[in-house]
């Protein structure tokens, strides 16, 4: 078993996203339960502390078709218009609990929001390379980004929740 | 770059085909209007009938759609809602969803009743069911109240309608234009 240590601040040097083995996802309460979805097609970079992703919206990952069309529709992502969602970072506190300001793009709208996780201590892959991990999550407000749709349950409430949590496990590979 | 027109009322001298005519004629030069009047051809749905072949009406209006840059749609308002041929023909077009001809497709809804409110009950609905489709559907809309004063002809004599009528055609041409280039970037 790996044991990991936290680390308290992003490593110096410049780390790749490892797209195979990271998840960039999200989670929203609905009709009663937690619906989760995630973007196959992601790409981050950190460079002396400085982070940046992107996630191609095309690549939700969910598991029908058609709600990978609804997602897609001008109603939710706007895949058609907007083809990718975007965060680039302003500054990060260390921590035991990383805080990770800055600013992220959904459907062409940017706003401020603070993401919290932790980092692991770089460690030698089996392929000779450094590695760590991170972990990231923030709560945004959908509608804020205009994806607004809903439907009203009998009782009144909506099926959707405004608030989706957004869920990051990353791995990042030292570049050579 | 095609328009295709669609009027929810089937009568002969409908108010909503009307207004697809004089929509017809504030569409710029390069843009044309092709009115689909097989609506009522098409049968009710029905999911054992949603096969290949697709019934004859549904394939052509799915083919016109799909063939079409864009869709602008004149609804009446039948009981607070859309008309039930109008409304069929859509659910035949939506499905299966994912692969719609409507998906990302620039849409304009306007309407006409003989009633004060211009159909504009009808026309929020028929926004929620195409925007449920996937359409990308075009802000503004076009409620032509005491419809049978409001033309000479098939031309919309009322000035202030005519010029909302030429804002919501405009908008989706302008949608449409933006739509088509961004293909071409790509």
């Amino acid at each position: 078993m790996t044991t990991t240590q936290i680390r308290q601040a992003l490593p110096t040097g410049t780390w790749q996203l490892d797209p195979v083995h990271s998840s960039i996802g999200f989670e929203v309460p609905y009709m009663g339960g937690t619906f989760r979805g995630q973007f196959r097609d992601v790409e981050a970079t950190i460079a002396d502390g400085d982070v940046r992703g992107s996630a191609k919206v095309a690549s939700v990952d969910v598991k029908d078709e058609n709600l990978t069309a609804h997602l897609s529709s001008p109603e939710f992502f706007d895949v058609e218009r907007y083809p990718e969602l975007r965060f680039a970072s302003t500054d990060v506190e260390g921590g035991e609990e990383l805080t990770i300001r800055g600013e992220i793009t959904i459907k062409g709208v940017t706003q401020p929001v603070e993401l919290t996780g932790r980092a692991t201590e770089p460690l030698t892959d089996a392929y000779g390379r450094e590695r760590f991990g991170l972990t990231l999550e923030t709560t945004v407000d959908r509608t804020a980004f205009g994806l607004s749709w809903n439907l009203p349950l009998p009782s009144g409430e909506p099926a959707l929740s405004n608030a989706v949590t957004l869920v990051a496990g990353l791995f990042f590979v030292k570049e050579a | 770059m095609k328009v295709l027109a669609l009027s929810g009322s089937l009568r002969r001298d409908s108010y909503n085909t009307k207004l697809l005519h004089a929509a017809a004629r504030l569409l710029p030069d390069g843009a044309e209007l092709e009115l689909w009047d097989r609506l009522k051809e098409v049968p009710p749905y029905d999911e054992d009938d949603d096969v290949e072949p697709a019934p004859a009406a549904v394939a052509a209006l799915r083919g016109a759609i799909a063939g079409a840059d864009a869709l602008l749609v004149a609804t009446p308002e039948y009981n607070s809602s859309i008309p039930g041929a109008l409304k069929n023909a859509l659910d035949w077009v939506s499905r299966p969803l994912a692969k719609n001809p409507l998906r990302g497709k620039p849409v304009a809804v306007v309407g006409a009743s003989a009633g004060a409110f211009g159909a504009v009950w009808s026309q929020a609905e028929l926004r929620k069911v195409l925007g449920a489709m996937g359409a990308r559907v075009v802000d503004g809309d076009v409620a032509v109240g005491h419809a049978p004063t409001r033309f000479e002809g098939d031309h919309l004599v009322d000035t202030e309608l005519r010029e909302q009528l030429a804002e919501v055609v405009s908008a989706l041409v302008s949608e449409t234009a933006q739509r088509s280039a961004g293909r071409v970037a790509a």
